[in-house]
């Protein structure tokens, strides 16, 4: 029981590193229509331009947003530069666009901080905790935390605000919401900023448990792809619910089965979900247009 | 008819003599041992390139897993001739057959997904198949890999040496291609580019698409296999890193770069990016004083203007061209003009 609830909450920690990503995901592919294969880069970025902030003598506190504000401003600059030009391109233009974009960014960081991994600190000092007999890190409870209260002010912000709302409507149904006199092509880089914030955040919630390296990107952003694909590409929740279920499933499998093949069943239960629901796990089947 | 045929397909046997020639002059102008290499790994790359861009050019399908079918083939060759003394060609053959095998039961559930999620569904598969090399020590050696794979000898010939050994290689790529124009000519080819056009059109007509391009990617496969294992026989040593999903993204990228529509271009695009990748390591590494894979930074900047600017790769220059000369002559009354049809899922 001990060790089922140690695998539980390291599950549902990683977990919701995985569910912000997911959300970023979800964000950009529903208003934009883009797979953005370099969301892993933006918190790569977020990590490493926190401990940049860190090292350079600043609170732990200010550094975070900063660091998020610098990402989005990077996520905002990637949709105007490299986005925007292919409006409308088909899939796999876009899949190689934003994997350049990936590998661009994954360069610079290399040029920037180096191979040599950096640690950031935690935001709380960091003492285990006991919850019914399970050894919690601090910095877990704090990442649920702050999960919890991100999903709270994105429902708020896409439910109850006006930009949220035009949003939505560009993801809709881009050619009424222009009629509208919705700016979509602004609604594109909003996306894609809002997006990096949030990859960032997840980046620097998860520097405290493994440390930050250049090239830690590509891999938790392709976890984010697929707690997105098991939360069924569109909604918040879905991604929220699949991030917090590819968690559990890496934490169980490494613990039950084996480390060596966490990945493996990881990816093997996404082709198993992919061949008897491709439309998610928690959505209701609909059709295509032809 | 014959007008047809000839505004479908372009004449292929002008572009096949000239790489012929190109590839049967080449060891006499290079000589540095480092280039030489550098030719003999473009030609086994070309073998993969060649088939993913029938899967991405002609059927318009996607695929980030390529290289889990390279992994299989070279560690088929090397496990079957290190671990049980099976002869070299037997096991480059058995490796084909298996891939073959496995890229088709794969592919009737896989090729059902489209766009990005069947993108995300082949880098499973090479996330799957790397984790497995990676794991079964006993067999593959884990992670420190695998040595020891003898060097290929064909009827007495020696392709230890190098020079034989790029001959060999490039016969096989001539014939690989030889094959794929065949295909791509066949009635299997047309059913191929009108998926990539309007998969729902050509269901309609009563043709099982799945079928074709469940086909077309155990072909591609079986390609990425037997390059596998000529990689291994040349190399002598292999690891799964090698077989992860970056080397995928590099064979991607190396077919849309060059120009998906075209054989040629899957070519064109391993040859520009290998010595793209080659040139700016060089040059940073030597003249600049900087270490690890920087050279990252002007890659991934290439591959995005690029797609903007080129989203036909790099064979449309030579296309813009030969439509210019040819502006004067064709008056056949068949206009069929290639269609960009956007959207798609």
């Amino acid at each position: 029981m001990d060790l089922f609830m140690q695998y539980l909450i390291t599950g549902l920690t990683i977990g919701s590193v995985y569910a912000l990503l997911a959300v970023g995901f979800v964000t950009i592919y529903n208003v934009t229509g883009v797979l953005n294969l370099a969301q892993g880069e933006f918190a790569m970025l977020g990590a490493l331009i926190s401990v940049t902030f860190v090292q350079a003598g600043l609170s732990i506190y200010i550094s975070i947003p900063l660091a998020i504000v610098c990402t989005a401003l990077i996520g905002f600059l990637v949709e105007r530069l490299a986005i925007n030009p292919v409006k409308g391109a088909k899939p796999g233009i876009l899949i190689v666009i934003t994997l350049g974009v990936s590998i661009f960014l994954k360069g610079v960081a290399l040029l920037i901080w180096g191979t040599a991994p950096k640690s950031l600190p935690p935001l709380f000092e960091n003492k285990p905790v006991q919850i019914l007999g399970a050894v919690v890190n601090t910095q877990s409870l704090w990442i649920f935390l702050i999960l919890a209260i991100h999903l709270v002010a994105l429902y708020w912000f896409f439910d109850k605000t006006f930009l949220g709302s035009a949003l939505r409507a560009s993801e809709r149904n881009a050619h009424a919401a222009t009629l509208m006199g919705i700016n979509v092509k602004n609604m594109s880089a909003i996306a894609f900023s809002i997006a990096a914030a949030l990859g960032a955040l997840a980046g620097a919630m998860i520097a405290p448990l493994t440390d930050a390296t250049y090239d830690m990107g590509f891999f938790i952003g392709i976890k984010g792809f697929v707690a997105m694909v098991f939360g069924g590409m569109h909604s918040i929740q879905g991604a929220v619910a699949g991030g917090l279920l590819l968690g559990m499933i890496e934490a169980f499998s490494g613990g039950y089965v084996s480390t060596y093949y966490t990945d493996a069943i990881a990816f093997g239960f996404l082709l198993f979900v992919l061949f008897i629901r491709p439309q998610g796990l928690f959505t209701k089947a609909e059709g295509t247009h032809v | 008819m014959k007008n047809a045929s000839k505004v479908l397909y372009p004449g292929r046997w002008k572009g096949l003599v000239i790489f012929i020639v190109l590839i049967a002059l080449l060891p006499i102008v290079v000589t540095t041992q480092y280039v030489f290499t550098l030719l003999i790994l473009l030609g086994i790359y070309s073998i993969i390139t060649i088939g993913l861009s029938l899967l991405i050019g002609y059927a318009g399908q996607i695929s980030i897993g390529h290289a889990a079918f390279y992994g299989i083939g070279a560690y088929m060759s090397a496990v079957l001739t290190t671990k049980f003394n099976m002869s070299a060609w037997l096991a480059i053959i058995l490796g084909m057959m298996t891939t073959f095998l496995i890229a088709y039961f794969v592919g009737v559930r896989v090729l059902k997904l489209k766009g990005h999620i069947l993108a995300l569904a082949t880098i499973a598969i090479n996330i799957i198949v790397y984790t497995i090399l990676n794991g079964w020590t006993e067999m593959t050696g884990g992670a420190l890999g695998l040595g020891g794979i003898p060097k290929l000898n064909f009827l007495g010939i020696d392709l230890g040496n190098q020079v034989n050994f790029y001959y060999f290689v490039w016969i096989i790529v001539t014939l690989v291609i030889i094959f794929s124009g065949n295909l791509i000519r066949s009635n299997v080819g047309r059913i191929l580019r009108s998926i990539h056009d309007s998969e729902t059109g050509i269901e309609a007509l009563g043709i099982q698409v799945s079928k074709y391009k469940v086909l077309i990617f155990a072909i591609s496969a079986t390609y990425a296999s037997l390059a596998g294992s000529l990689y291994a026989h040349y190399i002598q040593f292999i690891s799964p890193s090698t077989f992860n999903v970056p080397f995928s993204i590099l064979l991607l990228v190396m077919v849309m770069v060059g120009g998906v529509h075209s054989i040629w271009g899957a070519m064109i695009g391993t040859v520009a990016i290998t010595f793209l990748n080659e040139g700016i390591r060089y040059i940073s590494h030597n003249y600049l004083h900087v270490s690890g894979e920087v050279e990252i930074i002007v890659y991934g900047f290439v591959i995005v203007v690029m797609m903007i600017f080129m989203p036909n790769g790099i064979v449309s220059l030579f296309d813009r061209f030969q439509k210019r000369n040819k502006e004067h002559e064709s008056d056949s009354g068949l206009d069929l003009k290639p269609v960009d049809v956007k959207g798609g899922a």
